[in-house]
């Protein structure tokens, strides 16, 4: 038991680091191999969605108003005469081709639509995200450094609610009371008709394509539609990641260096920062990837109520029509984006994480 | 009573059974939240069970004079667009409410149990296979998967049943795998199976009960996800079709009307509402007595 | 010897239970100077509480009263926090348990003893610089520079002790709490710890309150003793004089003891009847 390092720290750090970037390289690819199996099992089952559950797939492809011709012709091009396996195989195929078949209802090939659509709920799952962390983060960290007041109750209260109350309901609720009731924001669409189409689309994100034209008035128009959905979304992105904060700064606050801390007379603003909040950062990074990943969920639902041109939309409205083609696609696309958030957030913690890089 | 019930030496299984369920439900009492959580789910059961009797007029029945009325004294919830009172059409949505998420329950936590403890169980590649299957199925999101499945089997309260069962079990797997790993090399279990027991009946009667505790509260938990997945099947029209008085359904037939007559709307969704939070209540209360080391902080 | 450093009059921590509130410490009084004094007692007798008391660290739902508490004059009860936080290290420091808990593990060593210092003295970064590493010598921390820029996993217990020393005693306090600070180190390297405590202490004429379970080392170390039981102080005496300790709580503690040449067959066990007195055990 010697007192000080020994001179070999050096040595022993570097020979660390080495086996550290072996070890990071074996996890990458541990990673990736998990990440595909994954993949494939969503793939496996929009596969058996799409061609095994229903009884007549042929059907729930072109719809039960399709005229003999067109039945045959998908039949054929289904390929429904091979066996299973083989069918599968050349669904993987096609979807990594970029071929998810034809829409029956937009008439246009489904990946070209999920393009078209997927920027949409992109920005609104951003900005609601944005909010989340924004008001969550401190709210769970108020709820914490006052536990047992009625502040911690109220912000327990909403964590609560967060998981309670329907999306869609909230939505319906904000537009009475907001859009119709006191006209704060703007209505259901993502922007005004007059306004639609004026500028280039360059990333589809409406509120950077207007600054980047210069359009300042389409700008705020967007951001006014923009302001309620993302609201709702935020509000369910916040009530989980002020539950989450609170549960994790509990635990912290517990421990004896915040003690330690309040000892050499730290001021509290930086015991609660600086000492209890600071480790837990790196989680939450994890929390807030898993509530972005339940955003996009949450996004079909509040599109729907918002008519909001997204990947969502696109899915319910595709669901109403029974266009098995679209609504395949759309759940894989949404599935994919899941997984590969939930993954990346699992994986950012273990890398991020000093204590784990022993 | 009470003292045969809190008898430290049971002298039967069953008197042993009930003293631990009375204990249970003793320290749930204690729980103001779960005794309100509590309160509310018998409420709905008991709205559920005695709709005839509790409710002031059909569900079903139109009455195109008094469409669209606000909540009053004679309808506590006002009318919908066919003249239906809603509040005897939110009673018996109770009972659809209730039976969806019990039969939800009643498939999926078994098969999740099952899948969970044989994994657990024997390890090796059939926990390897189970836990993948299971891992995929956990990744995914649940409402979309639901929303897929229901598309595939039709509209129908017996298809949103199945397709929410199927992407509910996984969560179970996952915990009584865990469960059974904490004790499967334990000497009870070493000492059933040299007295020469089969693996299913050690799964069935050793490992499957001590993992039931760990389900229940998890099951409950869950109850308010399933809740609000059903409801919103119903509103995209998947789940339970017209005239059922579906919560789900309501809302969205009560959309069109959101701007003037609010409560077409608003009101199934505070059931909604209501019901979960009642679930979460009591899920939190059990989890507390029940396994008090994952107990939120009070 | 000048006016006392540390008075405590009837001290009192209470705490609320399931079955009604619970006084862990029952009504303690003591004085300290500039000297070394030890508080003996084994789990639960309330010596912890005494020492976090002083320092006004304990929280709702506990409660600290008391007719006195004073340091160098000014009234430690009456205090507001932020008056307590200008205290807090600057004048009064404590030394804790176990450095695998207290010290902060996504700081570095050099961070988390600079911010003592830092906290109540604006100071140029390389004055600061110097001073750490200066009080990371006088710990005997041999090549204090690397060690700085260790985190607190990368270092072993006895270092981490040392390290928590140094934090603690670098803005030079007036008077030093020990909280059990070698129960957690390896018997051999208690001694090098408490030693580096008692040379630091008494070079610079501080107050030490040394708070332990073990009567050898207290008495090694200390001048003066204090030994609780069951939240009251039941022997105040030299150190000198221990073996002439009056009340059976502490004769019990001192025939407990193994000596090198022991003839005994058996140690003796407390018989804990002959002082308690039932009331509110």
């Amino acid at each position: 038991m010697s007192f000080e390092p020994s001179e070999s720290v050096t040595d022993a750090r570097e020979g660390l680091l080495t086996s550290q970037l072996l070890g990071s390289a074996a996890a990458l690819l541990r990673f990736c191999l998990v990440t595909a199996g994954t993949f494939l099992g969503l793939l496996a089952i929009t596969f058996f969605i799409g061609r095994v559950v229903p009884i007549d797939p042929v059907l729930a492809v072109v719809g039960d108003r399709a005229s003999n011709e067109v039945y045959e012709a998908a039949r054929q091009a289904m390929g429904l005469d091979r066996p299973l396996v083989i069918q599968f195989f050349s669904y993987v195929g096609d979807v990594f081709t970029g071929n998810l078949g034809m829409s029956i209802s937009t008439g246009r090939p489904v990946a070209e639509d999920l393009g078209r659509f997927f920027p949409a709920t992109l920005e609104m799952a951003t900005i609601g995200i944005l909010i989340g962390v924004l008001l969550g983060v401190p709210m769970g960290v108020l709820a914490a450094t006052r536990q047992g007041t009625w502040i911690d109750q109220l912000i327990r209260v909403l964590g609560l609610l967060g998981y309670s109350v329907p999306a869609f309901w909230l939505g319906l609720v904000g537009l009475a009371v907001f859009y119709a009731g006191l006209g704060w924001v703007a209505g259901p669409g993502r922007i005004d008709i007059f306004y639609d189409g004026i500028v280039d689309p360059v990333t589809g994100l409406y509120l950077i394509d207007s600054v980047v034209a210069g359009e300042w008035d389409i700008f705020w128009n967007a951001l006014d539609h923009l302001m309620l959905p993302a609201s709702i979304l935020g509000f369910f992105s916040l009530a989980y990641i002020a539950r989450m904060t609170r549960s994790f700064m509990l635990d912290q606050l517990g421990h004896e260096y915040v003690t330690t801390a309040r000892v050499k007379g730290v001021p509290e603003r930086r015991v609660i920062w600086r000492h209890a909040f600071y480790p837990i950062r790196i989680q939450l990074i994890t929390v807030i990837g898993l509530s972005y990943a339940a955003l996009l969920e949450g996004s079909v639902m509040i599109e729907t109520v918002f008519s909001w041109p997204g990947i969502g939309n696109y899915l319910t409205s595709a669901l109403l029509n029974a266009d098995m083609n679209a609504v395949l696609g759309a759940t894989l696309v949404i599935g994919a984006v899941f997984i590969l958030i939930n993954k990346i957030s699992d994986v950012l913690y273990r890398i991020l994480d000093p204590r784990a890089r022993k | 009573m009470i003292d045969w019930l809190l008898d430290d030496s049971p002298a039967s299984r069953l008197q042993a059974n009930l003293g631990r369920a009375w204990r249970v439900f003793a320290a749930l009492l204690r729980n103001l939240l779960a005794v309100v959580g509590g309160y509310i789910i018998l409420v709905l059961i008991v709205m559920a069970i005695f709709a005839p009797l509790i409710a002031p007029y059909s569900p079903i029945g139109q009455d195109l004079a008094n469409r669209l009325m606000p909540p009053s004294a004679a309808h506590w919830m006002g009318t919908d667009e066919l003249g239906r009172d809603i509040y005897s059409r939110v009673v018996y949505g109770a009972r659809i409410t209730l039976m969806i998420v019990t039969m939800v329950a009643v498939i999926a936590a078994p098969i999740g149990l099952i899948v969970g403890a044989v994994s657990g169980y024997f390890g090796g590649w059939t926990d390897r296979v189970l836990m993948g299957v299971t891992d995929i199925f956990l990744s995914m999101p649940k409402l979309i998967l639901a929303l897929a499945f229901v598309a595939a089997l039709g509209p129908g309260i017996e298809n949103a049943i199945i397709a929410i069962a199927i992407t509910a079990w996984p969560a179970y797997a996952r915990i009584a795998r865990a469960e059974t790993i904490t004790f499967r090399d334990a000497e009870f279990i070493a000492a059933v199976r040299l007295q020469g027991a089969s693996s299913a009946r050690v799964i069935l009667r050793h490992v499957l009960p001590l993992c039931a505790s760990s389900t229940i509260i998890r099951v409950t938990l869950d109850m308010a996800g399933i809740i609000l997945t059903a409801a919103g099947l119903g509103f995209l029209g998947l789940g339970a079709q017209p005239p059922l008085p579906e919560w789900g359904a309501m809302i969205s037939r009560g959309r069109n009307f959101i701007l003037d007559q609010w409560w077409v709307a608003t009101m199934p969704g505070f059931a909604i509402i209501l019901v979960s939070l009642g679930f979460c209540f009591l899920g939190d209360g059990l989890r507390d007595v029940l396994d008090p080391k994952q107990g939120d902080k009070q | 010897m000048s006016a006392p450093l540390l008075e405590v009059d009837g001290l009192t921590v209470t705490f609320p239970t399931a079955r009604g509130p619970v006084d862990v410490v029952k009504g303690i009084s003591f004085t300290l100077g500039r000297e070394r004094l030890g508080i003996v007692g084994e789990s639960g007798s309330g010596k912890s509480m005494t020492g976090r008391s002083i320092l006004r660290l304990i929280r709702k739902p506990g409660k600290v009263t008391a007719r006195r508490m004073t340091f160098d004059g000014m009234d430690l009860l009456g205090r507001s926090e932020r008056q307590m936080r200008d205290l807090r290290g600057a004048r009064i420091s404590m030394v804790m348990q176990d450095p695998k808990f207290s010290l902060n593990p996504v700081m570095t060593v050099g961070e988390q003893i600079a911010e003592a210092l830092v906290t109540h003295k604006k100071l140029p970064r390389r004055e600061l610089k110097e001073r750490v590493l200066a009080m990371l010598e006088a710990v005997r921390i041999n090549d204090p520079a690397r060690v700085a820029g260790l985190y607190p996993h990368e270092v072993s217990g006895g270092m981490g002790q040392r390290i928590m020393i140094a934090m603690m005693l670098i803005p030079e306090p007036d008077l030093l709490i020990a909280d059990e600070p070698t129960s957690a180190l390896d018997v051999s390297v208690q001694a090098q710890v408490l030693d580096i405590i008692d040379d630091l202490v008494t070079g610079k004429g501080m107050g030490l309150i040394l708070i332990s379970h073990d009567l050898n080392l207290v008495s090694r170390y200390c001048d003066r003793i204090l030994v609780m039981n069951s939240g009251e102080i039941v022997e105040q005496c030299k150190a000198s004089d221990l073996h002439n300790a009056q009340h059976p709580y502490t004769r019990g503690l001192i025939a407990a003891m193994p000596r090198m040449n022991e003839d005994r067959d058996e140690l003796p066990v407390l018989d804990r009847s002959t002082w308690t007195t039932g009331a509110g055990t």
